[in-house]
């Protein structure tokens, strides 16, 4: 598969009065032509900064690329000037935000925010534009587009103003869209038309998509990979059934089993004990040991490299170095593992 | 909004009666009277010129007597200080002057305002900034009397760029007077600016207009700029009250006929008849300056809606 988009080794850090915050300790990825990958972890595990140093959204003035490289279309992102991003954001590469309330300008009517990139990207008319714009409207399903082109923000539901959101990020017709939590702040019966909307329009427009969220129901819906991350790394990485079914970092098993399911017996819900590392003062070995159950001591001393569970599949975690001990994934992991055909608790049948 | 309007207009009627109510007897409770100060009148000469203006009636007939002039647009006679002249004469003969200070003064002070405030926000942190807060800082707590005299003395006596005072060279005479009525606007302008910028900027759909490609000058004109200009036109009422008052002090510096130079004198002099009116055409364009700023927010923001606007 064509890889549209190549994150190698990033690092990135904030200078902030208190010190430099450590924010993307090295982070490597590849996006693929069509795919959907979603980056999942804790608040502050530094997945949304990943994707706004891809669009180059943090402030010049105090994010700093430390190491590393963003490849796209043959060049580095981490290096362009901002006139030369200008171009690409919007156009090839965009993005949509997490509070469709805010996310869209008060004072403006929402059919010029519409035509508002087309006009900047494609060498078109206005009114070429506005025609563009009602079909983009249409597109996302907003009934009466024509009318209500001339609206403001204020006069369409929460659910109806992501749907322009989206409508003004795939106007261009980007490569790449960056979800950031698109689904947080709606109603559950809205995020999942939402959810469906985007499916629907990335079959439609062949563009890949990186999806942040934390919520794991999501994923499994949308997803085709997921990258877990922690402490400002990937720690996990794998197809959505890989890492649903056969996870293998002690964080994966942590949020898998916090994760609220129909049939739990127990009706008390496991929380991940202990609270994100502080990345003013990253810790020396692996950022989770401190919280999990399983680390070794290695995890104190040395950062885990990662190991390759399959070509697809990879974690950063001691406990899959050949001379680790073995240790017994918490229940309900254990309960997923036994139906993924190559799991070491496979039990017949599939996912 | 023409139901809007109209309501606004009555509430304004009743509001300028009050205040004419007020002021007509505060100024009675005043020690004082316009005749106290003509000491070469005779006691019968006083009495005739008291009973000639109605000095000597009962307070109640007095104030129906003006209030009944003022419903049918008389705001009575001068009695010392134009001498028999109309206060609608007086007032309207001395609006020129003052009306082009305030004017110059409240767009130079605005505008430059905006402009400082714009840049410090782009430029947050930096010299700029500090500059632009040390000006702002400056233009609110020099008094407008202090600024002028700086003014005449540099630019009028030193530099001999404008006149020092008087109403004489057309444009030229207006141009010291409007910078010090300009001061108070521009710092009450930049600072508002500044904050809301910053915050403005801050906001999750500058944010998505940059993902979106928009440059930097893109998204302070044409995203920022606007939703920014909200807490200002606020502040344009006050503002305004400034440039008035600025103005009774600032005119008697330059010596400008306008009419805070005249309402000064009028007061000094106890003339009833030209405070009450000039009170009144304060208050009334007060009162239009806040309804223009009610107006004016839903012009800027489309989410305030004025009652029974629904369009």
């Amino acid at each position: 598969m064509e890889k549209i988009l190549q994150v190698k080794d990033l690092e990135l850090s904030f200078n902030t009065q208190a010190g430099e915050v450590k924010a993307i300790r090295g982070v490597n990825f590849d996006l693929y032509k069509g795919e959907t990958l979603a980056i999942v972890g804790e608040s502050g595990s530094g997945k949304s900064v990943t994707t706004k140093s891809i669009m180059r959204l943090l402030p010049e003035s105090s994010a700093e690329f430390k190491n590393g490289e963003i490849l796209f279309g043959g060049r580095d992102l981490t290096k362009l000037s901002d006139k030369e991003m200008q171009k690409i954001r919007g156009k090839e590469i965009s993005m949509i935000f997490q509070d469709p309330m805010t996310s869209l300008n008060p004072t403006m009517p929402i059919g010029r925010q519409l035509t508002e990139p087309l006009l900047k990207h494609q060498k078109i008319s206005k009114n070429e534009a506005k025609k563009v714009a009602i079909d983009l409207l249409r597109l996302v399903g907003m009934p009466k587009p024509e009318l209500r082109m001339k609206q403001y923000p204020h006069q369409f539901s929460g659910g109806q103003r992501q749907r322009i959101v989206i409508a003004i990020s795939l106007a261009c017709n980007p490569k790449i869209l960056i979800a950031d939590e698109p689904t947080t702040a709606l109603d559950v019966t809205i995020q999942a038309q939402i959810l469906e909307l985007m499916k629907d329009l990335q079959k439609k427009i062949d563009t890949s998509i990186i999806f942040i969220t934390h919520d794991l129901g999501v994923v499994a819906n949308v997803a085709d990979r997921v990258a877990v991350m922690y402490g400002g790394k990937i720690v996990e990485i794998g197809t959505v059934d890989e890492i649903f079914y056969n996870p293998q970092h002690p964080y994966t098993w942590g949020l898998l089993s916090s994760m609220p399911s129909l049939d739990t017996e127990d009706a008390k819900l496991y929380a991940i004990p202990g609270t994100p590392p502080d990345l003013l003062d990253p810790p020396k070995g692996d950022a989770f040991a401190l919280r999990s159950e399983y680390a070794l001591s290695i995890d104190m001393e040395q950062n885990p490299p990662f190991f390759k569970v399959s070509d697809t599949h990879s974690a950063a975690t001691w406990l899959l170095h050949p001379d680790a001990p073995q240790v017994e994934p918490p229940v309900t992991v254990i309960e997923r593992m036994k139906k993924f055909p190559g799991s070491r608790y496979y039990e017949g049948g599939a996912v | 909004m023409a139901k809007y309007i109209g309501k606004r207009l009555i509430y304004m009627v009743i509001t300028l009666a009050l205040i004419a109510t007020f002021t007509f007897f505060l100024m009675k409770v005043l020690p004082g009277s316009p005749v106290a100060s003509a000491d070469k009148l005779s006691p019968e000469q006083r009495a005739v010129v008291e009973a000639r203006y109605g000095l000597n009636d009962p307070l109640p007939v007095q104030y129906f007597n003006y209030m009944f002039g003022l419903v049918q647009g008389d705001l009575g006679i001068s009695i010392n200080q134009f001498k028999g002249a109309e206060v609608t004469d007086v007032i309207l003969s001395r609006m020129g002057p003052s009306a082009q200070i305030g004017f110059q003064g409240m767009v130079l002070g605005t505008v430059l305002g905006i402009l400082l405030g714009m840049i410090a926000a782009l430029r947050q942190n930096t010299w700029v900034d500090y500059t632009s807060t040390f000006v702002a800082i400056v233009g609110i707590s020099i008094p407008s009397f202090v600024f002028a005299s700086l003014l005449q003395y540099w630019f009028g006596l030193k530099w001999d760029l404008f006149p020092v005072a008087l109403w004489k060279d057309g444009f030229m005479s207006s141009v010291l007077p409007s910078v010090a009525l300009a001061m108070f606007p521009l710092a009450t302008a930049a600072r508002f600016i500044r904050t809301e910028m910053i915050e403005v900027l801050g906001s999750d759909y500058i944010t998505l207009a940059k993902a979106k490609g928009a440059s930097g000058s893109e998204i302070a004109f044409k995203h920022a700029f606007r939703n920014a200009l909200i807490p200002l036109v606020t502040v344009l009422g006050p503002m305004a009250v400034s440039i008035l008052t600025g103005s009774l002090v600032v005119e008697q510096i330059f010596a400008i006929p306008g009419i805070g130079e005249q309402f000064v004198k009028s007061i000094i002099v106890s003339d009833f008849s030209i405070i009450m009116g000039t009170t009144i055409f304060f208050s009334v364009f007060l009162i239009l300056i806040i309804l223009l700023v009610d107006i004016l927010y839903g012009v800027i923001d489309p989410r305030i809606r004025l009652s029974g606007g629904k369009s």
